[in-house]
């Protein structure tokens, strides 16, 4: 395509139990506007998601001027949204929905640390909208392929060693940043995966 | 057809005069240096050209000039030079004195706009007529690509049929973003013009009363690609169900525009949708749309899952 064309980030499916484990966050070049990345531990950056899932609360955790917190509840975990007067739209979007309902949220992975020093990751929404079942439901199995799919390319890399090509640059920077079992991720889809079944059966029965 | 095969295919045509030496020899060739021995494709061509330079007995700027021919899906960059094969789908009434010809061809892997000018003084091209058009050079225009014949540009009849391709494309994702300049917009009344106006101002003619329309440019992106793509007045309807008129009435009612696009995005951000249409630029067009309500099979994800 025409390179006038600006490059848009492309938004990430991971269930909020990998997102809340990407903690490491880097950027590409040294300028100072440069894109933030999160580093998923299934090896892959990500500078923007989209998850859905259900809103099950809200709270005005402002001090000063309003802003907002939602919970954002899949089948792995929970993501902590936090929308404030830089974002307008989707803190509005906070303090009008009622709870529970399944919400659509895009948005940028943000880390902070905590009083106790641990990093929490938290997601910045760029926009929450109301959405029903069914999309909450092909996220759920979407989510599920692409995290498979990133374990796949992680065990390739991994299993290629020295001789490969190009083992992936994010595989390796995850397995040195987290060096964690990737079989819990997989655990996890398989899980969301059977909820998912289950959830199926009981509506139809 | 694979790359390699593409490759080997414009290789063999580059050597068709000279030597008899078959597309699977030559693609065997690539293979070995791009699998084996890891040589980048166009490393790999230079090589093998060389190889049946030498066999021939031939300097390279013998070789016939495949080099430029190209399929109207390439056209991706303006200023480039290029020969295509393709049919004269439809002619045009030309504009202005200045174009002789303008219309639209077309070969296997889609359409393209062209024009013809006057000034190069080139042979007549006829309505369903297939030619061979060599150096041509391509435009673009709001992310439109075209092609413009000009006076070093041949022109070759040949008895031949296209299937002309239809060119649309399908994407699919979440609509992850709606752009500005989306909603309830106001065009440029000149009828060659339409552009977007921004502050009432067209960039080509100053204050203009503008005149209303739909559009949304949307992103779908399925978390691995992004597209992005436009909707028209008719499409955006479809999409979200507000009309021209009623836009208006919203906007008069808020006397602000942004309303009708504030309603649009609740309406269509974070949903599943297919768009097919054909590609202009960066955009495709939406001709079709289909939201994706239905989840798809989990079952074959999960038995993937558990086979890792
Ligand atoms: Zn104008």
């Amino acid at each position: 395509m025409s390179e006038s064309a600006p490059t848009r980030e492309v938004a990430r499916r991971a269930f909020a139990a990998e997102f809340n484990d990407a903690s490491y966050t880097f950027k590409e070049s040294d300028d100072e506007r440069a894109p933030l990345y999160a580093l998923l531990p299934t090896g892959a950056r990500a500078n923007r998601v989209y998850v859905v899932g259900t809103l099950t609360e809200t709270e005005d955790v402002g001090e000063d001027s309003e802003y907002w917190r939602g919970r954002v509840v899949d089948p792995t975990g929970t993501f902590f949204s936090y929308a404030g007067q830089y974002q307008p739209e989707a803190a509005s979007a906070l303090r009008e929905t009622e709870t529970p309902a399944y919400v659509a949220v895009v948005g940028k992975p943000r880390t902070f640390e905590t009083d106790e020093g641990d990093m929490n990751v938290s997601l910045r929404p760029e926009s929450i909208t109301i959405v029903d079942a069914a999309t909450r439901d092909r996220w759920v199995v979407e989510t599920a392929d692409r995290t498979l799919e990133r374990i796949e390319a992680f065990d390739g890399a991994a299993s290629q060693g020295g001789e490969a090509a190009a083992p992936d640059e994010y595989a390796t920077m995850a397995e040195t940043q987290y060096d964690s079992d990737l079989s819990m991720y997989r655990d996890q889809v398989i899980a969301a995966l059977e909820d998912l079944e289950e959830t199926e059966v009981t509506a139809e029965a | 057809m694979t790359d390699l095969r593409q490759h080997a295919v414009e290789v063999d045509e580059q050597f068709s005069d000279e030597l008899d030496v078959g597309v699977d020899e030559i693609e065997e060739r690539l293979e070995t240096l791009v699998s084996d021995y890891r040589v980048p494709i166009e490393e790999a061509r230079r090589s093998v050209v060389s190889t049946y330079l030498d066999e021939a007995d031939m300097e390279r700027e013998q070789l016939s000039d495949g080099d430029q021919a190209a399929e109207v899906a390439d056209i991706d960059e303006p200023e480039e030079w290029l020969d295509l094969t393709a049919k004269v789908v439809e002619l045009w009434e030309p504009r202005a004195d200045s174009i002789a010809q303008v219309g639209l061809l077309g070969d296997e892997t889609g359409t393209v706009k062209f024009t013809k000018w006057a000034k190069s003084d080139l042979s007549e091209l006829e309505e369903d007529g297939v030619y061979r058009l060599g150096n041509l050079v391509t435009d673009e225009y709001e992310g439109r690509f075209s092609v413009k014949l000009n006076s070093t540009t041949t022109i070759e009849a040949i008895d031949e049929e296209i299937e002309v391709g239809d060119d649309a494309t399908e994407v699919e994702g979440a609509m992850v973003d709606i752009q500005s300049g989306s909603g309830l917009i106001k065009r440029c009344p000149d009828e060659d013009c339409t552009r977007v106006l921004q502050n009432g101002r067209c960039s080509e003619h100053g204050e203009v009363d503008g005149e209303f329309d739909l559009r949304i440019k949307g992103v779908l992106d399925d978390g691995g690609e992004v597209h992005e793509v436009i909707f028209d007045q008719e499409a955006t309807e479809a999409l979200t169900g507000i009309g021209l008129e009623e836009a208006q009435e919203m906007a008069k009612d808020a006397l602000d525009t942004e309303v009708v696009v504030e309603e649009m995005r609740e309406t269509i951000l974070g949903r599943y949708y297919r768009v097919t249409g054909p590609t202009l630029g960066r955009y495709v067009l939406a001709n079709e749309t289909e939201t994706l309500e239905e989840a798809p099979d989990a079952e074959d994800v999960l038995i993937k899952a558990r086979s890792l």
